[in-house]
């Protein structure tokens, strides 16, 4: 898939979330099981370490439907999560990966 | 000054004004429960996790400040789930502590290991893993600090048993953890509810818990009297308006009356204040008060537009923002919409037969109401019983009633009702049970009998799960399965095996009595009542319908 397009034949269009969070081992699981509790698909999903050590930052490459703003008041909410803030589908973070994932 | 884990955890319980907590001890909680045996803090021994749980969250509901319990690791942990997830869904603050097997053996499958941290998460407000005794230095107030800030909820921390063992040297305490401070509020957005409001014509107010959480139930009532508000409640929020004010609704929804939800369909604006558009309150969403802007203020941001798109949307704590609304809202008596209301409510109110049986469903719940004053407090089980009581007693304060709304939790009366006797020494605490909920935490009963609680379980037994026999008998064609006990429990007889004084209606020749003296008497008393299983909770809307599609009542 063409991170540029939207999710093949679904007629959806993506949108790309990046957080702000800190950085500990449990911080993952809450992020995702947030997504997953709701069946809220998370195609793409990216984390380092950010250059003071105390934060990360998280990518998601989500489905930009009616609940997203639900999804993102709820990922708000997470005591770990700093900040968020809502990409379009023209973002270069995931499309730069795309060679590293095969047809 | 030198500390182990465990007690710095207890001295900054102790800090933090926990006076008492409930648990049960185990392997990977002995250090903590050494540290106990040093404090001041009473301890309460449950004998079910589970009912830890539910007696800390009496205390939790009873006062509004977190309370505490504690288990060990493995299977004390998971008897906890249960109650925890309750405390989420109806966000009730508590601070809940797990021991854990060591740090080294964590993902070894190592004796009594469970994942806890990962099972607490989408049952908490958060939750945390302690790795460092250092770490506790901010996660005990960060705790008690989340458990209470914004919408409360619970917090649960896991405590390796060599974190609990370490040894720390501090020259002082970190400041106990205390709420955050209200968010900034949107004045020009409440300008803009007042303005809606005063054009209005046929408004109501609904209640939810978040109005007894942010301890608002006076500017509430004040609000609704300024502007000629019809007010309905969810189970909730019962308590907040006194069921007797004339502006009073009672409960909407599923079992609300006919009036009610009628008078919420003619509404053209709804002013929702700290509730949550929850399902059995709304019935289908789409049919919900199909002609009615909305208002809609909660602490949680993200309630706002989640079931329904608000056309006013204010989050902030409920007491301010109405503070602030009151002034813009004209004093205003609306004739023609409170005539509306009296007629609705004259055609359609709630019919409860047999009020004057004491040995009737809703007769037995009136008889104990006549027996006390507004200072009881008031739990429930889980099933009809829970609905007879939330439609006919009397409630008149907030935090007056106690009952598991979100999770609907059967079990959670008893142990419930123990917490709040415990936290409130001072007040008669009855708990409405069924034979079904009452045998789910049954083992607390020995409990109440220790700490001598001043609870009274008024035990409503239809020998069945009446709530399901129900809704078998309307939507599955009476084909009854695994509804009935066939074999009656004798509860007078296990009460007594429990050191608990019960006494029995059936065999009374004055029911009336008997129950103004086991009320009356100090100390914890099972009243037990037979029900015809025939009885039925009416009105009721079918799961998935719009709440006008009543049946009965
Ligand atoms: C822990 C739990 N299990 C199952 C249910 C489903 N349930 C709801 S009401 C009910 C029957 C409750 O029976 P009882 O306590 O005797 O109350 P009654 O309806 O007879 O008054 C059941 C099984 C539940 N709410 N909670
Ligand atoms: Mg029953």
């Amino acid at each position: 898939m063409n991170a540029r397009e939207g999710f093949a034949g679904t007629g959806f269009q993506k949108a790309v979330l990046e957080l702000t969070v800190n950085n500990h081992p449990g911080v993952m699981s809450h992020v995702a099981g947030l997504f997953a509790r709701r069946a809220f698909n998370v195609e793409g999903i990216l984390c380092m370490p950010m250059e003071d050590g105390q934060h990360s930052r998280i990518w998601l490459m989500v489905r930009e439907d009616t609940r997203l703003a639900q999804m993102v008041k709820q990922v708000e909410k997470l005591e770990d999560v700093l900040e968020v803030s809502r990409h379009g589908a023209d973002h270069k973070v995931f499309e730069r990966l795309e060679s590293f994932f095969g047809q | 000054m030198q500390y182990s884990g465990a007690q710095l955890i207890v001295r900054l319980l102790e800090q933090q004004g926990i006076t008492t907590v409930a648990g049960i001890p185990g392997g990977a909680a002995l250090p903590l429960y050494d540290a106990l045996s040093q404090s001041t803090i009473h301890h309460v021994l449950a004998r079910h996790e589970q009912g830890a749980g539910f007696i800390a969250q009496g205390m939790a509901r009873a006062t509004g400040r977190a309370a505490v319990c504690i288990a060990s690791s493995g299977p004390g942990a998971t008897n906890l789930v249960t109650a925890i997830a309750d405390a989420k869904l109806d966000s009730i603050p508590l601070v809940c502590i797990t021991g854990q097997v060591p740090l080294s053996m964590i993902g070894t499958d190592a004796f009594q290991e469970v994942d806890t941290y990962g099972l607490s998460i989408p049952i908490t407000k958060h939750n945390w893993l302690v790795r460092d005794v250092r770490e506790l230095l901010t996660v005990i107030p960060e705790a008690f600090r989340i458990a209470e800030s914004g919408r409360p909820g619970p917090v649960w921390i896991d405590v390796p048993k060599d974190v609990q063992n370490a040894v720390i040297d501090l020259a002082e305490l970190p400041a106990p953890g205390k709420a955050d401070s209200l968010p900034e509020l949107d004045h020009a957005a409440i300008a803009r509810a007042a303005e809606m409001i005063n054009r209005a014509e046929r408004p109501v107010l609904y209640l939810g818990g978040g109005v007894v959480a942010s301890d608002a139930a006076a500017q509430a009532i004040m609000f609704a009297e300024q502007a000629s508000l019809p007010t309905t409640m969810t189970l909730m929020g019962l308590g907040t308006l006194p069921t007797d004010h004339p502006l009073s609704l009672g409960m909407l929804g599923m079992h609300g009356a006919r009036f009610t939800n009628y008078i919420l369909n003619e509404a053209d604006l709804l002013i929702v204040v700290g509730a949550r558009f929850d399902d059995r309150a709304i019935g289908k969403a789409e049919k919900f008060c199909p002609d009615a802007g909305i208002i809609h203020i909660d602490i949680d941001e993200s309630e706002l537009d989640k079931i329904k798109k608000a056309h006013v949307g204010i989050c902030g704590d409920v007491k301010q923002v109405l503070e602030l609304l009151l002034p813009q809202v004209q004093v205003k008596l609306r004739e023609t919409w409170l005539a509306r209301m009296a007629e609705l409510k004259e055609a359609h109110p709630l019919q409860m037969p047999d009020l004057d049986d004491p040995r009737s469903h809703y007769g037995l719940v009136r008889a104990v109401a006549d027996q006390l004053d507004d200072e009881a407090t008031i739990t429930t089980d889980v099933g009809q019983h829970q609905m007879w009581v939330a439609q006919a007693y009397p409630l008149r304060r907030p935090r007056q009633w106690l009952t598991s709304g979100g999770l609907g939790t059967m079990g959670f009366g008893m142990p419930a009702a123990i917490g709040a006797a415990l936290a409130e020494r001072e007040r008669t605490v009855v708990c409405f049970s069924g034979d079904g909920s009452i045998m789910m935490n049954i083992q607390e009963l020995a409990t109440a009998a220790e700490e001598g609680a001043n609870i009274k379980i008024v035990l409503m037994d239809n020998q069945a799960l009446g709530m399901v026999y129900q809704q078998q008998g309307m939507f599955y064609n009476e084909r009854f399965h695994a509804v009935s006990y066939r074999r009656p429990t004798d509860f007078v007889a296990l009460a007594k095996a429990c050191g608990i004084r019960a006494v029995d209606l059936d065999t009374t020749d004055d029911p009336r009595a008997l129950l103004a003296d086991a009320l009356q008497t100090p100390g914890p008393c099972l009243i037990h009542c037979s029900i015809d299983v025939q009885q039925r909770v009416y009105p009721m809307v079918p799961p998935g319908a719009a709440n006008t599609e009543m049946i009965g009542g």
